[in-house]
């Protein structure tokens, strides 16, 4: 197999996925749809976040609070301002990509583990931060904001909720091609070269500080469209929505739908949305115990996560020839790791 | 003035929580250079068995001992079966697996014990003599507990052999093992130290904040921007900033921002610290050769 029909084997499978996506919702209810649209949703949230973590090595438990910002930046400019709902989409990430550049540029001094509890601390606060009493006029406070339903435009003959899965799918195909064309070229090397060795892509001319930043506030960009998204989906934002499990089960996502892969936020959104509900089927007594052992066997069985293990069975299939062809490898240990003296 | 004094010396008693629950993710991060997030319902579940303890019947400090052994037993055991498979996992894995273990405590101790909020006694007399009513006695005794503690601890690790043992497997694993000592069980046994006193700074504070599942999650957040604070390589470092956050919490809170906003104390200090001063205050710089 050459990688001219790998490639073309991608588009095809990306055809067929997105084809596939098109005919779910005339089969499934209007509440499953309605959960295929959460899913696509935290697709591209994770989209965002594996960009920051996957390809470039900076580890995030805080993207809660850009998906909040997203989501509120949404609901007040529909509430205040009247705003239609698809024209509050751009203004969200916009917001979020100024307030994740601006996160990124002291992130830049923090590695690792260092990072993740920064941001920890960012997702711990949020819903503090967004009871906060001088902003209550726009937030709504404790009680949040309530939106309406949006009508599927022109008239057209499906519910609200096979509507706002379209619209929904639409932004989704166009974020990730828009994130693949970013990843496959100039810029995406630079990202993976810096997660790799930092200071041989300096050498190379790598304006590393410049690249985290903006891969911070990319990242949160797609967090925070996301999170736009997600406000108009649900029809309400309020604060304890954005709590610091938000932030935990995005990091989950994209570790358990497999690091540095496109196809891997799609898994982790589908793993985001459904595995609770799965545990809950399980065990009503204590979903989240359910919850914690799918992710420690995850770790166990599939420690490149879904994505990886997929790519693995795929190797094993075709010939050697294609082997670490398109393949950007998962962080190893020594990322954020104190070295140590070795003699 | 009086005000004043009560809240420093009031954040001085939740500040020997933080200072021990940061000596707790000090000694993991030492060992391995991991931050354990699941430490705080460590913490959590151990005081609920410490809970059922007295409820079952047993005196205080007889719970209290029991308690802290079946914490260390349990460290050790998480360490051997949940953490040692995955010793070559890449770092995020890892705290995929700290998340799994959070929310597994959480849900169990939901599960079993309910999320109903529970009170939790406290050893010490309700009645304080000596403070003028600056302090309750439970806060004095809190702070004491803590730096018996402490010094426990320190003994352990500076006169002990076991003790300098651990120490050579956190500092150079390859040596140590070359010495004959072994490592894995060093990081198991400091697993377990971990827990036991985890498990000390979840019952000396469960009177304060009463007993509920999700009791230790801001707790956790002041004990990481006290081991920050201190320099999270350095456990009198951890301990000094547990004392110093606690103050600062409770002065902050009372007479500039309220209390609304608390936990943006501990945001706005762990990234200050880790931008101003990432070795924290009696951290060692860390110099990588390249």
């Amino acid at each position: 197999m050459t990688p001219g029909s790998d490639h073309r084997n991608r588009w095809g499978v990306a055809a067929t996925a997105v084809v596939l996506a098109c005919a779910l919702p005339l089969v499934l209810s209007n509440y499953q749809t309605f959960q295929l649209t959460l899913a696509l949703i935290y697709a591209i949230a994770l989209f965002g976040l594996n960009l920051l973590t996957g390809y470039n090595g900076q580890i995030s438990l805080g993207h809660g609070a850009f998906y909040a910002i997203g989501a509120y930046t949404a609901a007040i400019l529909m509430d205040h301002y009247d705003l239609p709902y698809w024209a509050t989409i751009v203004p969200a990430g916009v917001v979020c990509l100024g307030a994740g550049f601006l996160f990124g540029l002291p992130a830049l001094r923090l590695e690792g583990l260092y990072l993740a509890l920064a941001t920890f601390a960012l997702a711990v606060c949020t819903p503090q931060l967004l009871k906060y009493k001088l902003i209550e006029k726009w937030t709504g406070g404790v009680q949040g904001i309530v939106l309406l339903k949006p009508d599927p435009p022109l008239d057209l003959p499906i519910s609200a909720d096979r509507w706002l899965y379209y619209f929904t799918l639409a932004i989704t195909v166009l974020a990730f091609l828009f994130g693949w064309n970013l990843l496959r070229g100039r810029t995406g090397r630079a990202l993976v070269a810096i997660r790799d060795h930092p200071i041989a892509a300096e050498t190379m001319g790598i304006n590393a500080a410049l690249y985290k930043s903006l891969a911070f506030g990319v990242s949160a960009m797609y967090t925070g469209i996301a999170g736009a998204l997600g406000a108009i989906v649900v029809q309400f934002v309020a604060p304890d929505s954005f709590s610091p499990f938000l932030s935990i089960s995005f990091l989950v996502g994209v570790v358990v739908g497999g690091l540095a892969s496109i196809s891997g936020a799609i898994f982790g959104g589908l793993v985001v949305e459904f595995i609770p509900n799965v545990a809950d089927s399980i065990s009503k007594a204590a979903p989240w115990a359910i919850y914690g052992i799918f992710l420690l066997g995850f770790m166990y069985l599939m420690p490149s996560g879904v994505a990886g293990a997929l790519r693995v069975l795929a190797m094993r299939k075709t010939t050697r020839q294609t082997q670490g062809a398109h393949v950007a490898p998962p962080l190893t240990r020594s990322t954020g790791e104190v070295p140590q003296k070795s003699q | 003035m009086e005000l004043f004094w009560q809240q420093v010396l009031s954040g001085l008693a939740t500040g020997s929580i933080y200072a021990s629950l940061a000596l707790a993710l000090v000694m993991i991060y030492q060992a391995t250079h991991l931050v354990n997030f699941a430490q705080g319902e460590m913490a959590m579940f151990s005081t609920y068995i410490a809970w059922a303890l007295i409820q079952a019947g047993l005196p205080y400090w007889a719970a209290f001992v029991l308690t802290v052994a079946i914490a260390f037993v349990g460290g050790v055991a998480i360490e051997r079966i949940v953490i040692r498979p995955l010793e070559s996992a890449n770092v995020l894995s890892l705290v995929i697996v700290f998340i799994g273990l959070l929310v597994i405590f959480n849900s169990v101790a939901g599960w079993i014990f309910t999320y109903t909020i529970k009170t939790f006694p406290s050893p010490f007399p309700a009645e304080a003599r000596f403070t003028h009513g600056y302090i309750s006695a439970h806060e004095m005794g809190m702070i004491a507990v803590v730096l018996v503690v402490l010094a426990l601890l320190f003994a352990f690790f500076r006169f002990t052999s076991l003790g300098l043992a651990m120490r050579a497997a956190a500092q150079n694993p390859i040596s140590s093992r070359l010495v004959g000592i072994r490592v894995g069980w060093m990081l198991a046994l400091g697993w377990g130290l971990a827990a036991a006193v985890g498990a000390v700074a979840g019952m000396m504070v469960a009177p304060i904040i009463f007993l509920d599942p999700n009791m230790m999650s801001g707790v956790l957040l002041y004990g990481f921007a006290a081991a920050l604070l201190g320099g999270i390589d350095n456990p009198v470092g951890a301990v000094v900033g547990g004392f110093i956050v606690g103050v600062m919490e409770n002065l902050v809170g009372a007479f500039v921002i309220g209390p609304d906003l608390k936990l943006t104390v501990a945001l706005v200090l762990i990234i200050g610290v880790l931008v101003v001063r990432p070795a924290g205050l009696l951290g060692r710089r860390v110099v990588t050769r390249v």
